[in-house]
């Protein structure tokens, strides 16, 4: 468990951080918290030249308001988020959804960006921010664009990052009136990753369900007003569609199992916040 | 551990096959990488090693590394020497070896069958030990029974997983060829003599020293003796000294779990609930190899297979069967969880098939308390008790009737909701016999007798009166060095911060024997005495020479405050640094009956541990502490999550020489009894990859899983220690599980309890046939994202080693 020879740079500045990047490009990885980059190295499951920290880069520090969005930048923890004390009114869906998300001994490391830009199907960061339908911010050499959560996610483990770019910033919409969330997650024990876990917002009795740990990333569908049985049936589908896995945690048919009675607890919590 | 400067430092090559033969090993790459200094491989082991003694009379093939053949993934195949950890590890990918891959049995009951692939074909079958033991007549008292009432329950592997994993350093004199080791070894020291035999060098040629502090075990660092060897083998071959540190994947991969136990328990029950007679038949399975001291689990418990019952007709088959699994090694509990898993869950079950209270059942057969000490049908002693008193204690104490309340008020709510109860005698110290009941008795015979189990301590007093207390109990962080300092301050009028006391153990110079080490809860009945008794002679010799100082009798003397003084006469007092001058610096004026000096080891052996009979009745332990546990717990609908309400746990743990201490014991096999109960799962694949090789997959409770827990005593003492005590240390390893599988029984009504209790197979019972799919559903799950989240999931172990294979 000791890792292969790498470079480390402690970067100053993303313009020493992209220029790196084109350089190496995914012969390099991008280290902000390590939470799972570490482990990686250590059992050499990734033997990269070049490690880049960037935790020192005084402009990926940011969480502010800016316009529509909260802007949260690479440098971020888990834990400096859930210590912001606009949390709950500007993003509660993330407020509660970041008590789930490891231990508070690693988001005190862990960043909101990194868990954004690892992308496990079954972490919480990423189906919240599906669920809201944010954005992330990408930089490079060629210069920088700003990605739907949509268009950004696209498969387990997988985003469309290019090698050489590095995420800067991701952005979550700020929550409005009359907006119902809820947050459910079952795992094994409190901090591991989910087995399944569930994200319901509510909007004027309009509901979407996000469901994380079921499928390859994080899957939302709109429920609508659908209630009762015609509500199971729906469940049921989408369970169904989204398939699940067995491992050495759970089966596929017990996620799927949790889609169908869970979904429809978070569902109905959700509407029942906006009465 | 500081070490020498030029030490090297070890890293191991492991295989990434269940069972595979090894056509060729080429080194030569790894030995052109910086830094590596040799590489040691299967022939070479070979050449300079002997094989590992095995405990039963099967022809196991068992090197310190692999020869020829594989038998599990994570056994070591090669040994890189280097200059650091990191150069050592690099060079493990450049080792090119070729296998040739074999059938693989996982399963113990396939390869139990004859038609199975063999794990060491010398053997002829993988069941390397089949015995069976009667005692009473069972076969009468079954077929007389009013009722018979079996169960077949399973008692997977589980692991201690401690801080800190196995560290050895070895260095060797070439001119001697003597070898010298430090390493954090547990014991038995019984086991230890397989080690010099393996080097081919004399016992007192190989020098082993346990470290000041070691970051626990749980059983766990007794099986570090194989590496020993290996690593004494490298500092053979570079001339220099060598260390390994094993690290979290190789521990969580090779270095033992408890065994895998099948037993179909049976009772012959009379109409009230009385058990007539019993019968076990155990399957236990050990993995590919089978290392000293095992087949400890099958037999430890023998003298108390019938519990805390006075169950008089027995029967026991107990079969050993290998697969291809990391092999067995010491966990806490040691046997205990595998019998009161299968003796209590059969209590319970007797309750609901002749529709009695399980408290009921277990009353009516307890061992009643004016018959101490009690020999059981197996042949135990059992030393003292009263457990009907310890259960009517817990019982009002610990609020059975509010958790029936609450049973109620769930159940009338739609709830599930079950209560639970265990008991059991808790085993302490070990008949260094009891292995040998596995032998016939001829065999036995011409082995000689084993019995018995020698506790050594040293006191020791200066000539300044500073005192120092050494021990054979290589504590792992129980606080054996708090407690010893109790007892000699107690014994000589001091404070425990007066005493020093030194758990390092050296076997070149210290005082040792085999029962040494910290296993099978011998602490506190039996090196705790040989110190008592080590403070009492010295006292007695402070005594004498104060006496004749003072010209009174050394019987109206009493020590206190550092003082040695008269009961009758206040005048007449000495500070006992003085004494103890007399004896070191004026040894011409003490009379001839008092030795010079003031240093006494004590090597203790209680008399009530006898080799088995001739009618296979063995006593395999000296002290049976009693335990008594209830519990209840609701089952989520939904999840399928089992959560405990409440635990309420009774220990007789007889007289408890540091509370604070014993309840820390408690809290920690609580701890590691609700992990192996609800979330350990030790699981290899199909193709017979591990597939919990992190922390992130092989789930430890953590202080969150860990529910409100009651802990309450009673103190019996026993009478076959000088002070009074029994063992605590495993306790609740051995009560928990089937405590909360009687609960889960009880709040599902369900028959059968499978281990770990996690929530797919609780939700399997209660969520019935699954909904199909819509009718218009066609796309079946997306076989590209199934296929990804699948290689997620793989096995790391076989992407790290077969990674490194394929280069």
């Amino acid at each position: 468990m000791k890792p292969a020879q790498f470079d480390y740079l402690r970067a100053g500045s993303i313009e020493e951080v992209v220029s790196h990047l084109e350089t190496y490009g995914d012969r390099a990885r991008i280290m902000a918290g390590g939470q799972t980059l570490m482990p990686m190295l250590n059992f050499r499951l990734v033997e990269p030249e070049l490690i880049i920290d960037i935790t020192g880069i005084a402009p990926l520090a940011h969480i502010r308001m800016s316009g529509p969005w909260v802007e949260i930048g690479a440098a971020v923890t888990q834990s400096s988020l859930l210590d912001w004390s606009d949390l709950s009114r500007e993003v509660p869906l993330v407020a509660a959804a970041l008590p789930w998300v490891g231990h508070f001994q690693t988001r005190n490391r862990g960043t909101v960006c990194g868990s954004i830009a690892h992308a496990d199907p079954s972490s919480e960061l990423p189906l919240v921010l599906a669920v809201l339908g944010g954005a992330i911010d990408l930089a490079s050499k060629r210069g920088t664009r700003t990605l739907k959560v949509s268009e950004f996610q696209l498969g387990m483990l997988t985003t469309a990052r290019a090698p050489d770019e590095l995420i800067t910033s991701v952005r979550f919409p700020r929550a409005k009136k009359g907006e119902g969330y809820v947050f459910r997650e079952v795992a094994r024990r409190h901090g591991d990753f989910a087995i399944v876990s569930l994200a319901g917002m509510a909007v004027a009795g309009q509901v979407v369900l996000g469901v994380g740990g079921v499928a390859g990333s994080p899957t939302v569908r709109a429920f609508g007003t659908l209630k009762d049985a015609a509500l199971d049936d729906a469940l049921n589908a989408f369970a169904w569609e989204m398939g699940g896995h067995d491992d050495v945690h759970a089966t596929a048919r017990y996620r799927r199992d949790l889609v169908r009675m869970l979904g429809k607890q978070v569902i109905e919590e959700a509407r029942a916040c906006l009465s | 551990m500081p070490v020498r400067g030029d030490t090297l430092y070890a890293a191991i090559l492991r295989s990434p096959h269940p069972h595979a033969e090894i056509l060729s090993i080429d080194a030569s790459k790894a030995l052109a990488r910086p830094g590596v200094a040799a590489v040691l491989t299967g022939p070479e082991v070979k050449a300079m090693t002997e094989p590992f003694i095995v405990g039963v009379k099967a022809p196991i093939d068992d090197w310190a590394l692999a020869v020829d053949r594989v038998r599990y993934v994570g056994e070591p195949v090669a040994v890189i020497v280097a200059g650091d950890r990191y150069q050592a590890e690099d060079a493990l990918d450049a080792i090119e070896v070729e296998y040739r891959p074999l059938p693989i049995e996982l399963d113990p009951r396939t390869a139990a069958r004859p038609d199975a692939t063999l794990l060491h074909p010398a053997c002829k079958s993988n069941i390397v030990h089949d015995r069976t033991f009667r005692y009473g007549d069972p076969e009468s008292a079954f077929a007389n029974a009013p009722h018979r009432i079996k169960l077949e329950v399973e008692y997977p592997r589980v692991l201690c997983a401690p801080m800190e994993g196995y560290i050895v350093v070895a260095d060797h004199n070439a001119a001697e060829d003597s070898f010298d080791v430090i390493a954090n070894f547990q014991g038995p020291f019984s086991v230890l003599t397989v080690v010099p035999r393996a080097l081919r060098v004399a016992g007192n040629k190989f020098r082993l020293r346990t470290p000041p502090n070691s970051g626990g075990s749980f059983g766990s660092k007794l099986a570090i003796f194989p590496y020993m060897v290996l690593i004494c083998i490298a500092a053979k071959k570079t001339g220099r000294p060598v260390k390994w540190v094993e690290d979290r994947l190789e521990h969580l991969a090779a270095s033992g779990s408890g065994p895998h136990r099948i037993t179909n328990i049976e009772a012959a029950v009379a109409k009230d609930g009385e058990i007539l007679a019993l019968n076990c038949d155990h399957l236990e399975e050990y993995g590919a190899l089978l290392r000293a001291p095992m087949p400890g689990p099958l037999y430890r418990m023998h003298g108390v297979t019938t519990g805390t019952y006075g169950i008089r007709h027995l029967a026991i088959r107990n079969r050993i069967v290998l697969t291809n699994k990391a092999p067995v090694s010491l966990v806490r509990g040691f046997g205990g969880p595998q019998i009161y898993f299968a003796l209590e869950r059969l209590v319970q079950r007797i309750a609901v098939e002749l529709k009695l209270e399980p408290l009921a059942v277990m009353r009516r057969n307890l061992i009643p308390a004016n018959a101490f000490p009690y020999r059981t049908a197996a042949g135990a002693l059992l030393d003292s008790g009263d457990f009907q008193n310890a259960i009517a204690t817990a019982i009002d104490e610990g609020g059975l009737g509010e958790l029936q309340h609450r049973r109620e008020e769930a159940r009338k709510a739609g709830r599930l909701y079950g209560i639970g109860f265990a008991c059991a005698s808790e085993p302490g110290v070990s008949n260094m016999g009891y292995l040998s009941t596995l032998l016939p008795l001829e065999a036995r015979r011409k082995a000689g007798p084993k019995d018995g189990a020698i506790g050594t301590a040293t006191v020791a007093v200066d000539g300044n009166g500073q005192v120092t207390v050494a021990s054979d109990s290589t504590p792992q962080g129980q606080g054996h060095r708090t407690v010893l300092a109790q007892i000699v301050a107690d014994e000589l009028g001091l404070t425990p911060n007066d005493i020093a006391v030194n758990v390092e153990l050296d076997t070149s110079k210290d005082a040792w024997s085999i029962a040494a080490g910290n296993y099978a809860s011998r602490f506190a009945a039996s090196t705790a005495n040989a110190a008592y008794l080590a403070a009492g002679r010295i006292r007695k010799k402070l005594a004498a020479i104060a006496a004749l100082s003072l010209g009174v009798s050394s019987e109206s003397l009493t020590f206190k405050g550092g003082k040695i003084c008269s009961l009758t006469d206040p005048t007449k007092t000495l500070p006992l640094y003085r004494v103890a001058g007399m004896a070191h610096w004026s040894p011409g004026s003490l009379p001839d009956d008092i030795t010079p000096g003031l240093r006494e080891t004590v090597q203790w052996n209680p008399r009530e541990l006898t080799p088995p009979t001739e009618n296979d009745e063995i006593n395999t332990s000296l002290t049976y502490g009693f335990i008594f546990d209830f519990c209840g717990v609701e089952i989520d609908r939904i999840t399928g999550e089992v959560r405990i309400d409440k635990y309420v746990t009774m220990h007789d743990g007889g007289r408890l020489l540091n509370p604070a201490l014993v309840e820390s014991q408690v809290h920690g096999a609580l701890g590691q009894a609700f992990g192996a109960t609800l979330y350990e799962n030790f699981a290899y694949g199909a193709d017979g990859n591990l597939l919990t090789s992190t922390f992130a997959d092989y789930l430890l409770p953590t202080a969150m899983e860990i529910p409100p827990t009651q802990l309450l005593y009673q103190e019996t003492p026993s009478p076959f220690t000088p002070l009074g005590t029994k063992g605590v240390g495993e306790g609740n390893s051995m009560t928990t599980p089937a405590c909360i599988g009687n609960a889960v029984a009880d709040a599902l009504g369900i028959r059968d309890v499978p281990l770990p209790i996690t929530p797919v197979r609780i939700a399997a019972l209660l969520h019935g046939e699954e909904l199909p799919p819509p009718a218009k559903f066609t796309s079946a799950p997306s076989s590209t994202t199934a296929a990804t989240v699948e290689r997620r999931h793989d096995s790391l172990m076989q992407r790290l080693f077969s990674k490194r294979e394929q280069l």
